[in-house]
């Protein structure tokens, strides 16, 4: 079974991953890989990653985050984060990272932060 | 020593042997979090980056514990290693790279991160933690 699990909703014309699991090395970074390019397969590119059930993140997982970022940024559009735990917001302070995303503590600020 | 097969699975199965270990010596959360997070990111490497995932190496695993400090030990058996050819993924010009950051948080959260180039080949990485 799986580490992570993906769902997928939809608020206007922004996509939000609920994430819940383990984002690690192996199937966890994976999955995350492929539920991207899914989006952007369809021509959804204003993703927002609900990352606030994911208990653990490590290195390979903030390597696809990035990945993932500039895969949408590629396409034109923009990836943003919502609601980080304390840990992946310390992985990302480690990382400067921080720097680079966009976070949110709550989604409506997370959604209009489109328009 | 355990030693373990070069494949991503051995990072759950090592990181399993660190929560068992650190739970026995009765540390905090946040000290297992320090020690899974070193285990897992070391093994991660010396499964990809020292065997390359050649089922013919091992990856050996040492954990103890001396005065309240744990020590990691995690031995490859591939072609060696610097770990200041690594670039720094903190720069700039390296913060959208994919990979590169393991080390970074094997440093971030032990104590003291050292590698040796072992004699009959292959690197040993060295970890501490006190509590």
């Amino acid at each position: 079974m799986s580490d992570i699990t993906i769902s997928e909703r939809q608020a206007g014309d922004v996509t939000i991953l609920d994430l819940s699991g383990k984002v690690t090395i192996g199937e966890g970074s994976v999955a995350l890989r492929n539920a991207i390019r899914k989006l952007l397969g369809d021509g959804k590119n204003k993703i927002v990653l609900n990352l606030g059930n994911v208990g653990y993140i490590d290195s390979s997982g903030i390597g696809e985050l990035v990945s993932s970022f500039t895969a949408v940024k590629k396409e034109g559009g923009t990836l943003k984060l919502l609601h980080l735990t304390q840990k992946i917001q310390d992985l990302l302070a480690i990382t400067k990272l921080l720097t680079v995303f966009d976070t949110f503590d709550d989604e409506a600020s997370a959604l209009s932060s489109f328009d | 020593m355990t030693s373990l097969p070069s494949r991503i699975e051995s990072v759950d199965t090592a990181a399993e042997m660190a929560a068992e270990f650190v739970k026995a010596g009765g540390h905090g959360d946040e000290f297992a979090y320090a020690i899974d997070l070193a285990v897992r990111e070391s093994i991660a490497n010396a499964v990809k980056h020292g065997n390359k995932f050649d089922e013919n190496k091992n990856v050996d695993l040492t954990l103890s514990e001396s005065e309240g400090n744990v020590e990691i030990l995690v031995r490859d058996h591939g072609a060696g290693f610097s770990p200041e050819e690594i670039p720094d993924p903190t720069d700039p010009e390296n913060l959208l790279k994919a990979s590169g950051r393991g080390i970074l948080f094997m440093r971030s959260f032990m104590d003291v991160v050292e590698w040796e180039n072992a004699e009959d080949g292959g690197v040993i990485v060295r970890m501490r933690k006190g509590s």
